[in-house]
């Protein structure tokens, strides 16, 4: 509208304005918040629909011997932590080292989940990089990879001593989603135990 | 050095590269029959791609959608509805599966938020037109609202 116009034209209610205002500005604020997201490395990651409920059951075999199985409710009593790998995975050998060095702590029990993987390669790249895992669980087919809700690897889960899924995380870990979300997430767990144990 | 560039390009393209996928298994889906077909791929063109999210679970080529797939028409063998596979793969994967989200608490706010917006728009306008219908028609107005037109 030009300036030249004589009677300028009947302005909104200033309700209206002011309810456009607060929608403009509310969708500038929700831009922001996806541009200051975009930079996360997990900004692409869905949250776990397990977190809170129980770990799925499962029996699946041991990767260095097939013929022993564990059953889920063997697992039962303290926590563990559970790391989705396959020797296809480029992005489990740059987590390796971190999660190794977490293990050399002792502070849960790290279990590994070998997803749709040959035994042999699997096999191999532990020998190759060191292993890190209390128990590696192998699950070839990937059936139960579905009850896991697993989507591709690594992926990590951290099921408390009642079988409680209580944190997951999507892609590689690193020193700071260690330090950051997984102790965080077990010491709440440790807390939870002990006043349990006291009462 | 080329080399090293076209690797940057290529994770460019990439985003998801850094999760991997596993080896794809080549033995193709058997259905048992042309309804049965039909159903399935209806089904699996309203999930979505757990891994590639803008991919249905009928389009992509993710080995976990081979895997899920697979499991869909399993299920379906096994005989069950459509709402108890849904079912399956949200207890697992979580709502964002579905490409139709369900009416719920949690969704209330995405389904109602277009009607709410249409009805204030229709309120607005309806409001506004009034206002001008009695108000007095000056000759001024007129060209006001004609260069409106040309804009």
């Amino acid at each position: 509208m030009s300036d030249s116009n004589p009677t300028p034209p009947r302005r909104l209610p200033p309700v209206a304005v002011f309810i456009g205002a607060l929608f403009f500005f509310g969708l500038v604020a929700l831009m922001l918040y996806g541009v200051a997201r975009s930079d996360r490395p997990d900004r692409d990651t869905l949250p776990s629909a397990l977190i809170g409920k129980p770990a799925p059951s499962f029996v699946l075999p041991v990767l260095h011997d097939p013929n022993v199985k564990v059953k889920s409710t063997e697992l039962l009593g303290a926590p563990y932590l559970l790391n989705v790998w396959g020797s296809w995975c480029p992005t489990c050998r740059d987590e390796h080292p971190i999660l190794t060095r977490f293990a050399e702590t002792k502070r849960v029990r790290v279990i590994g989940y070998n997803w749709k993987d040959e035994r042999a390669d699997a096999l191999r790249w532990l020998e190759q990089l060191g292993n890190p895992y209390m128990l590696v669980l192998a699950d070839e087919e990937g059936r139960t990879a579905l009850d896991w809700g697993i989507a591709a690897a690594p992926e990590t889960f951290l099921v408390d001593d009642h079988g409680i899924v209580r944190w997951k995380y999507s892609g590689a870990i690193t020193q700071d989603v260690l330090d950051r979300q997984l102790i965080p997430a077990l010491e709440k767990i440790e807390a939870a135990g002990k006043g349990k144990a006291q009462r | 050095m080329m080399k090293r560039l076209a690797a940057l390009l290529l994770s460019l393209c990439l985003p998801m590269a850094a999760l991997a996928q596993p080896m794809g298994d080549p033995t193709p889906l058997q259905y048992r029959d042309r309804a049965e077909e039909a159903r399935f791929h209806a089904l699996t063109a309203e999930l979505r791609c757990v891994q590639c999210q803008n991919q249905s679970l009928a389009d992509s080529n993710a080995q976990i959608a081979h895997d899920l797939r697979r499991e869909v028409l399993v299920l379906m063998h096994e005989g069950h509805s459509d709402a108890e596979i849904k079912q399956f793969l949200v207890e697992r994967y979580g709502e964002f599966v579905l490409y139709r989200p369900r009416m719920q608490g949690s969704t209330l706010l995405l389904w109602l938020t277009p009607g709410v917006l249409l009805l204030a728009g229709t309120a607005l306008l309806v409001v506004q037109v009034r206002r001008r219908r009695h108000a007095a028609p000056l000759p001024a107005a007129e060209d006001a609202s004609q260069e409106d037109r040309q804009w």
